[in-house]
């Protein structure tokens, strides 16, 4: 056995995201090429992607990605969706063979539509979104050996275990076209890797992948799992998306608030703070959502219909660094792995710790 | 433009070249680290002087590197460049990743460009000279020990955690082509700092700074010289002439107690 000192796994997880804000679209290629020259930074025990306006045909239906572990699950599941959503088609994510990508589950993908009567009558009325979102916590609550491992509209999440550059290859993502890529590549610290632990981690159309630990992981699942949202993954960057699905959901804060909530500035730099506005509005924030601020090293991505936004924690214990070029913004944990996609960008920065790099498509507002 | 011939041929399955000129270049892309590391070992048993071209993040380039190498760099050289270096000389043409100079020993690093977070974590030794800004928690735990005293040289600015746990060496910050609304450091600077000193170009506000760190009032013409003396490397190195800096600008920050936590654990 080697002794400590004689092995090193140089790891820390990587993390790189794309987008166009003029909304032309890209196959993976290039995502790949960036997610695998940090390939050093993860250890094999997950990678993954998500994709946004990946579905043009099927775009006002959500796509549901979900991993089974044998057929009988398969078919409870499926009964399940049948009665809470119509499902306009329903078919196995095409995978290529990859050599090191082993143990693989049944993947599969439905593009459904809710059910409106059942809306209606389950409980009180809830709108779709609410609805599917409540469906998919469900599935991955009691439906043991299925995972909903994405749930959005026009938008996909690819993950499993194994390096990120094999999971792009797996599921063939130079086949896809989408205007926005994120893309992970892990090393699990206190948790397994297994596939649905991969990230990003998905709920409707955000998607988050994740470089880091959260030590405020178990007040802010206490908080979200009082809006009913549950953490079955085993693993804390959940929660993160979570937090953003039920701050802009279903509070309507707008993006530039639920950042300020999950990274929120330190009270003496609120004290130094000029305007009485700003600085009793912050107070407030911090006040009415102390349970929501993100603790811990972490960088993200986080994806979802309107644009993509990174950001870091509060003291920068994670690397991020920002490209633009044309209509495109990068970020990636190294700088190199931008460049090696994009020859002399125009512009090239680290953001600030827990300041946020917000890219809206065109025509968005905030 | 320097020509090389380069002779490759093969001797019991093993390649070699045999460069005719004084330097060695490697095409770097998409060579993996550890070969690309091992590939600089051999070359420099015959060779002082290596170039890479088309580096593209990877590791530990210079590690443990001996004096009298001199290895030039384009492209992105990856994390911990330069880690335990000892005593060569590297200069990279385009911006640095983290933690450069890890545990450096001796030598000299110039940056032509920018860097990013923890460069000179725990430095012990040599210069670094970087030509632009620096990212977070630079000059982290770098110490000093009798004539060895390493140091930093910073043209624009750093962010937050500047010489945290400082315990020796100096950091300098010219503070050149700050924004208006930018500042020469960022929050936390010598937080938990013992020892070592850092020159900055002005006086920045105090919520700046940690607890254990203070200006000094005592600036002597050995600083004086210090200063003149790593700005003229700077100038010379980055061709740069500095007009407008003043050497009568900059201000001395210094911890404030060598040993501040003696009686947390201990108390008599």
């Amino acid at each position: 056995m080697l002794r400590e000192g004689e092995l090193r796994i140089p790891s820390g997880c990587a993390i790189s995201g794309i987008i166009d804000k003029k909304g032309k679209k890209f196959n993976g290629k290039e995502i790949i090429k960036s997610i695998a020259l940090m390939h050093d930074r993860s250890n094999g025990l997950g990678g993954g992607f998500a994709a946004y306006g990946i579905y043009p045909n099927y775009k006002d239906f959500y796509a549901l990605h979900i991993f089974y572990e044998n057929l009988s699950i398969k078919a409870q599941t499926e009964d399940y969706i049948k009665k809470h959503f119509d499902i306009e088609k329903a078919e196995s994510i095409p995978t290529r063979y990859t050599p090191n990508i082993i143990n693989v589950p049944l993947i599969w993908r439905y593009f459904v539509h809710p059910r409106i009567n059942v809306c209606l009558s389950e409980e009180n009325f809830m709108d779709e979104s609410e609805f599917t979102s409540r469906c998919v916590i469900k599935i991955n609550t009691d439906y043991k050996g299925a995972y909903v491992f994405s749930s959005g509209k026009n938008m996909g999440t690819f993950k499993g275990v194994g390096y990120p550059e094999d999971i792009g290859e797996f599921f063939m993502l130079d086949t896809y076209e989408a205007h926005m890529w994120t893309a992970h590549g892990r090393f699990p610290t206190n948790t397994p890797g297994w596939w649905g632990g991969a990230h990003p981690f998905t709920i409707l159309n955000w998607s988050v992948v994740h470089n880091g630990e959260i030590s405020s992981y178990d007040a802010n699942r206490r908080f979200v799992e009082m809006y009913g949202y549950k953490c079955t993954l085993k693993t804390d960057t959940e929660v993160i998306t979570y937090l953003f699905d039920m701050l802009v959901r279903k509070h309507n804060l707008p993006i530039e608030k639920a950042i300020r909530v999950v990274s929120a500035p330190f009270w003496d730099d609120i004290d130094r703070e000029k305007s009485e506005e700003v600085r009793s509005e912050l107070k407030s924030i911090r006040a009415v959502y102390a349970s929501a601020l993100v603790n811990g090293p972490f960088s993200i991505i986080l994806g979802f219909e309107k644009g993509m936004i990174a950001l870091n924690d509060r003291i920068k214990l994670r690397s991020l660094v920002a490209a633009e070029k044309n209509n495109r913004t990068y970020v990636a944990s190294e700088e190199s792995a931008i460049k090696i996609i994009c020859d002399n960008p125009e512009k090239v920065w680290s953001p600030k710790s827990g300041e946020a790099v917000i890219v809206l498509m065109e025509g968005e507002q905030e | 433009m320097q020509v090389f011939q380069i002779f490759v041929y093969i001797v019991n399955k093993i390649i070699v070249y045999q460069v005719i000129k004084i330097m060695k270049v490697i095409d770097a892309l998409n060579v993996y680290y550890s070969d690309l590391n091992s590939l600089v070992d051999n070359l420099i048993e015959t060779d002082n002087n290596v170039t890479l071209k088309n580096v593209f993040g990877q590791r530990y380039i210079g590690r443990g590197l001996p004096k009298k190498v001199k290895l030039k760099i384009y492209g992105i050289p990856g994390n911990d460049m330069a880690a335990y270096m000892d005593g060569a000389e590297i200069e990279v043409f385009g911006n640095s990743q983290d933690a450069i100079g890890n545990t450096m020993n001796y030598g000299t690093i110039i940056i032509h460009g920018n860097c990013g977070d923890t460069l000179g974590y725990a430095m012990r030794g040599g210069e670094i000279y970087v030509e632009g800004n620096v990212g977070y928690r630079v000059g982290i735990h770098m110490k000093e020990y009798k004539e060895m005293k390493p140091v930093i040289v910073i043209g624009g600015r750093a962010g937050d955690f500047l010489g945290e746990y400082m315990a020796g060496g100096a950091i300098i910050l010219l503070g050149l082509n700050l924004a208006k609304n930018e500042d020469i450091i960022g929050k936390f600077c010598g937080i938990g700092m013992h020892g070592g000193v850092i020159y900055l170009n002005g006086t920045p506000d105090k919520y700046r700074f940690g607890k254990e760190i203070a200006k000094s009032v005592n600036i002597t013409s050995e600083d004086i010289l210090f200063l003149r003396k790593h700005i003229d490397f700077y100038k010379k190195t980055f061709n740069n002439q500095l007009n407008n800096l003043k050497v009568e600008s900059f201000s001395k920050y210094v911890a404030l107690n060598k040993n501040p936590y003696s009686n947390m654990y201990c108390t008599y």
